[in-house]
């Protein structure tokens, strides 16, 4: 009973329709540091497993409203310096072996795929035991990465007549609480695939409030000269 | 058609000379320069900036943490900071007492110039006598100088520069004579622990 | 000639004090002489409408991109394994790095905006007609370096797009009969496109082409300046000059009054340009694709891929153009024409007018149908060819992408080639003696 209830709370969420359709918005705030904190802390504990994000700086994260000293203590791992990039920890070889493919570097994930589209994947793991590891994702076929988070959402089945996914075994979060938590991871990815996204267009403001003046001007000048021409 | 009709017109038509506000055209010209020179300036941030030390230089080169417990006392080890050399003399009390001895032989005996942080600028040119923390490159013209302890008559240890024979004592004092200008560079730097030293950043940075 | 009076009155003032040091420079370099030929003596056509912005415009942006290319040097390393990280590198560790690599990488597709209006505005009043042939090829000749150099700098980031991009590009070169395969296999330096590829294609990118374009920028202004512009009207300004000054009659100096005008020009163009730096680099994907943002895989071919939007009308064109045999090189060749057809213009435009304001509506409708054709061959290019989806068996399933593409492929050089016909039938309004509006 309570998976019927659980499925039917998730199913305007999950229904993902078809594999390549994706209907959901993830939640990407830029400005909200703290979705942005929690959202690097899951990654560094999850994905920088596996996963590397060589081009992001962890003293970046001084831009998501993180100090040098939180950085050290919460995220770093042993012998990294705030500086380093966010290397993995495993040899890509190894990785190779074991899941068949290198996992990918994630720092520009996002812009190469879309939030909307990490979103839907990292809640779109299902158990599919044609796979040799045991996953399947609704919006990535015969992925070749497991499914890491299944302790916290649980275990899905793909409903083949309805297309939808089916929680069978919840896991330690409840529905709502993963998607918050995936969201935040999203909104973090989002963030580290360009980092200078939020600055760059204050600075855009900026430039457009000055050109403004010089187009004041610049008319202003053209009419005086023009007044010449007949 | 015929010509005349424009003869003067010539495409401007000046109504009469003084009908140019000369006065006006110049104010808004040095205006626009004003403004442009403005937005030029601006533009030209991203550009110089962008030569800076990158933040991948700046990680590279941030401050380094050496573990000095494992160098045997009268030799020394070399360290690497901002891609320099950094080296860190263990030095004994015969060492120490030396110092001391050729004081009229150098150029700079009582560091006058600034070739090191206040905080060193003491007998023993450390924060701790006994070790001796400098950067490794000639101050004539950025050679690595190579040390020679071996005592003798007129050499109480100390190093000597390959590229133009530049010698410096175990202080990293130069002799008068050589071509370098002044004693060697100590970077900023603070223990830790006891055995733990931070090189790159002294405690005034961090207060 | 006796010809200074005007230009003075107009700039204000000359003054005395033209320095000792203005004299000994001139003594040794023409330098007043060409300020007063190219700017404050040269005579442009007073009726210049916003049409005209987009040569200046286009200068602006070269030198944006000369700029913005040299400190990109800086940082980007042309080699196989570091080109990805590298450019990332500029976008997050180098100061300023992001906002020069988007300036450059929407200086790219806004070079392309400016071009293609500044060749419509030569189209449309008639500018490549005699005795401007020369500015018109030279122009041409502007346009295909810039082509070059668009797709010789897409490779250089090394993602997905750029390096798909570039092997289906230089593989088209292996369709030409015979010398074909040996071509492109020289082209690439490689058996597939790789690190050789990517640093011979830095050295065009960065050195060769630049140095080709600066050089036809500068006879295209050298040519335009010798027979002087044309204007809206398409009416010969020079042929009414002041009987005492010689200067035309409907001419005004160039400097104040166009360098004026061009400010405002400039400063719209740059609104445009810095909202698209600072608020939307990609574009919606147009001028930087998502698949870009994958490092360059030889093994893994993007499910979909497609040119950047300036290259899409002629990609199109390829697409439509039906295989001969075995052989695509029609197709090829279909695109290489449809580019290089612009040179015959002079030629093809047999019209007693140059302006379209004076044209008749057989040309007006012939260039309506060329203008739909190459906008409808620029969309379905960014697309698959089944995009639309196959008409019915009583048209063999054939994909109506594909039949919209060939049928405005049709048009696309009936236009051309029809030109001498329609321009000699159509009905012609008389050009006035001087210039209007």
């Amino acid at each position: 009973m309570k998976h019927i209830l659980l499925s039917l709370l998730l199913l305007p969420v999950l229904a993902l329709a078809s594999e390549a359709e994706i209907t959901v918005k993830a939640p990407v705030d830029l400005s909200d540091h703290e979705s942005l904190q929690r959202g690097a802390k899951t990654f560094v504990n999850y994905c920088l497993n596996c996963h590397s994000a060589n081009y992001m700086r962890y003293n970046r994260l001084q831009d998501i409203g993180l100090s040098e000293k939180q950085i050290k203590d919460n995220l770093l791992f042993a012998g990294d310096k705030v500086g380093d990039t966010m290397k993995v920890a495993i040899d890509p070889q190894d990785a190779k072996k074991w899941f068949g493919a290198a996992p990918p570097d994630l720092s520009v994930e996002v812009r190469a795929r879309g939030a909307d589209w990490l979103y839907a994947y990292l809640r779109g793991f299902y158990k599919d035991d044609t796979r040799p590891t045991g996953w399947n994702n609704l919006v990535f076929d015969k992925v070749a990465m497991p499914h890491v988070l299944y302790e916290l959402q649980g275990v899905q089945t793909l409903n083949h007549e309805t297309h939808a996914l089916e929680i069978v075994k919840p896991g330690k979060l409840s529905p709502a609480e993963y998607n918050a938590m995936v969201g935040d991871l999203t909104n973090y990815m989002a963030f580290m695939s360009e980092p200078a996204k939020q600055s760059r267009k204050y600075i855009g403001i900026v430039v457009l409030l000055f050109l403004g003046v010089m187009l004041v001007l610049a008319k202003k000048i053209k009419a005086e000269y023009w007044k010449d021409i007949k | 058609m015929s010509d005349t009709k424009y003869d003067n017109s010539n495409g401007l038509s000046f109504q009469s000379p003084t009908a140019i506000d000369l006065e006006k055209r110049k104010f808004l010209i040095q205006a626009t320069a004003a403004t442009g020179a403005v937005g030029a300036a601006a533009v030209a941030v991203p550009f110089v900036g962008s030569m800076l030390p990158s933040e991948r230089a700046k990680a590279a080169g941030a401050p380094v943490e050496v573990d000095i417990s494992k160098i045997e006392p009268g030799s020394m080890m070399t360290a690497e900071w901002r891609g320099q050399p950094v080296w860190i003399i263990h030095r004994t009390e015969e060492m120490l007492a030396k110092l001391d001895a050729h004081n009229a032989q150098l150029a700079d005996p009582d560091l006058e110039v600034p070739q090191q942080p206040a905080y060193t600028k003491n007998k023993g040119r450390a924060i701790n006598e006994k070790y001796a923390v400098m950067l490794g490159t000639c101050t004539h013209l950025g050679c690595s100088p190579n040390a020679n302890f071996a005592v003798t008559a007129d050499w109480d240890g100390g190093f000597v520069c390959p590229c133009h024979g530049s010698k410096f004592d175990l202080s990293g004092r130069v002799f008068k004579g050589s071509p370098a200008p002044t004693n060697l560079v100590v970077p900023p730097h603070q223990y830790l622990t006891e055995s733990v030293l931070l090189i790159g950043e002294d405690k005034q940075a961090e207060a | 000639m006796t010809d200074q009076k005007v230009s003075a009155t107009a700039s204000g003032s000359t003054g005395s004090g033209s320095s000792g040091l203005l004299d000994w420079v001139d003594a040794r370099f023409p330098l007043t002489s060409n300020i007063k030929n190219h700017l404050t003596e040269y005579y442009a056509p007073k009726n210049f409408n916003f049409w005209y912005f987009f040569g200046s415009l286009a200068l602006l942006v070269l030198v944006m991109q000369i700029v913005t290319g040299i400190f990109l040097t800086m940082h980007y390393k042309p080699d196989a394994q570091e080109a990805f990280a590298s450019v990332e590198y500029i976008m997050r560790d180098v100061f300023g790095g992001n906002i020069i690599r988007y300036m450059h990488s929407t200086g790219a597709s806004m070079f392309f905006v400016v071009v293609y209006l500044h060749m419509f505005r030569g189209v449309i009043y008639g500018s490549y007609r005699t005795p401007r042939e020369l500015i018109w090829l030279f122009g041409v000749g502007i346009f295909l370096v810039l082509m070059g150099e668009a797709f010789f700098g897409y490779l250089l980031p090394w993602g997905q797009m750029s390096y798909w991009g570039a092997q289906v590009i230089v593989n088209l070169f292996s369709t030409i009969p015979f010398i074909g395969p040996d071509l492109s296999e020289w082209l690439r330096g490689d058996y597939l496109v790789s690190d050789a590829t990517l640093n011979r294609f830095f050295a065009f990118h960065v050195i060769a082409l630049p140095l080709v374009l600066l050089g036809l920028v500068a006879v295209h202004l050298i040519a335009l300046h010798e027979v002087g512009s044309n204007n809206p009207d398409g009416v010969e300004i020079k042929k009414h000059k002041d009987k005492t000054t010689g200067i035309p009659l409907d001419g005004i100096p160039f400097h104040p009054y166009y360098t004026v005008k061009d400010l405002v020009g400039v400063v719209v163009f740059l609104m445009v340009f810095t909202a698209i730096v600072f608020f939307a680099p990609e574009m919606g994907g147009y001028f930087l694709e998502a698949n870009n943002f994958v490092p360059a895989d030889p093994l893994k071919t993007p499910a979909h891929i497609a040119p950047v939007w300036y290259f899409t009308p002629y990609y199109s064109i390829l697409r439509a153009v039906p295989p001969i045999g075995i052989s695509q090189f029609p197709g090829v060749a279909a695109m290489g024409l449809s580019v290089v057809v612009f040179a015959f213009l002079p030629w093809l435009d047999k019209s007693p007018v140059r302006s379209i304001r004076y044209r008749g509506n057989l040309y007006k409708g012939w260039l309506a149908a060329f203008v739909v054709s190459f906008v409808i061959l620029g969309y379905l290019g960014t697309l698959p060819a089944d995009t639309w989806g196959q008409f019915g068996a009583w048209m063999g399933k054939a994909d109506r992408a594909t039949v919209v593409a060939r049928i405005c492929t049709a048009i696309y050089f009936l236009f051309f080639i029809l030109m001498p016909w329609y321009t000699k039938r159509d009905k012609t309004k008389a050009m006035p003696e001087r210039v209007t509006h």
